[in-house]
């Protein structure tokens, strides 16, 4: 006898259910993103000093760091690609080669951060460094718990299980992605 | 399968192409900031005084930001061929942003209206404006740092 998930099969959108749990999962996460830079955009405006504290980020880390979630979401949607095909082991491939991504974004965010606490901008300095480590640790979390659901949904693809989920992970990490795309110019670029 | 791919725009060349597409709007809106007081400068020399540095940081920075956002959102999460329920649900949340945005940002961004003056945002700008004056002064690069 087979058996087929439940979760996959219905949906009155339809839309199978876990892709739409994910979408949901995303619209939740726009409140907590949007909330969080919408404050900062507010705050930012509304206080002229902060142009000086912002001055003090590094657009390079910023930037090296935008190529590389953005070369890890093209690994995602082409884990996705090979998914699609039925070719497992090519998406479990794509799939750790992203988690790869997400790790040299974490790696180069510690550097960053150590660099920056050292010369004294800590957390506590003032509102603005508030808010950076606030919006970019959030941001950083979100990237660490996709690494971890990635790594265990390239363990089952490369078996042949639950290819769908492929599709699913990539969704939530190009949503990442954007959010990062968003904070990158406010908390980088705009001095 | 091939010419399905073609059709739906979602091949793997296709992808290779947008990620091609999306770091050269990153690279440009590095170099935005660096080149905008030239661009400037350069329009003035020209006769168009109303171009100003700030405008171009705008647009490159946060302009294409959105266009980035876009071009992930359509491609790579495939909004572009998924059904419209899904952008419906997205438009209402960021259309929640936006309303959450106009009613608090008056509180926030004006520090003083009709009988009310929020005295301690006025007090601290004026303090981390000084103290930001008398290090560019000094020489010193520690304002971030400051209580």
């Amino acid at each position: 006898m087979t058996t087929r998930p439940i979760a996959t099969t219905r949906s009155a959108t339809g839309i199978p259910t876990g892709k739409l749990a994910v979408w949901w999962v995303i619209v939740s996460e726009i409140v907590i993103f949007g909330g969080l830079l919408a404050s900062y955009i507010m705050h930012r405006l509304g206080h002229p000093e902060w142009a000086g504290y912002a001055s003090h980020t590094n657009a390079w880390f910023g930037g090296i760091n935008t190529f590389v979630l953005l070369t890890s979401s093209l690994s995602a949607v082409l884990a996705h690609h090979a998914a699609e095909q039925g070719d497992g082991k090519k998406a479990a491939k794509w799939l750790v080669g992203t988690c790869f991504g997400g790790l040299t974004f974490i790696g180069i965010k510690a550097v960053e951060w150590t660099i920056e606490i050292q010369h004294g901008y800590t957390i506590t300095a003032n509102g603005f460094w508030q808010f950076y480590y606030t919006a970019a640790g959030l941001h950083a979390l979100h990237v660490i718990a996709g690494c971890v659901i990635m790594l265990i949904i390239a363990n089952d693809a490369r078996k042949q299980l639950e290819l769908q989920r492929v599709e699913l992970i990539g969704i939530y990490w190009h949503f990442v992605d954007i959010v990062w795309i968003f904070l990158f110019p406010l908390l980088y670029i705009a001095k | 399968m091939a010419e399905h791919e073609e059709h739906t725009g979602h091949g793997q060349a296709h992808y290779v192409r947008i990620w091609g597409i999306l770091l050269v709007l990153l690279l440009i809106s590095v170099l935005g900031p660096v080149l905008a007081p030239h661009i400037e400068d350069a329009a003035a020399g020209a006769g168009a005084h109303f171009l100003k540095g700030w405008m171009i940081v705008i647009l490159t920075a946060f302009g294409i930001a959105v266009y980035k956002a876009y071009l992930v959102a359509a491609n790579f999460m495939h909004l572009n061929i998924e059904k419209r329920y899904i952008t419906l649900l997205l438009t209402t949340m960021l259309t929640l942003m936006l309303l959450f945005f106009a009613g608090v940002s008056p509180d926030v961004m004006k520090h003083k209206g009709q009988n009310w003056e929020n005295v301690a945002a006025e007090a601290e700008i004026d303090r981390a404006l000084k103290a930001q004056e008398s290090n560019a002064h000094s020489g010193e690069h520690h304002d971030g740092a400051e209580h």
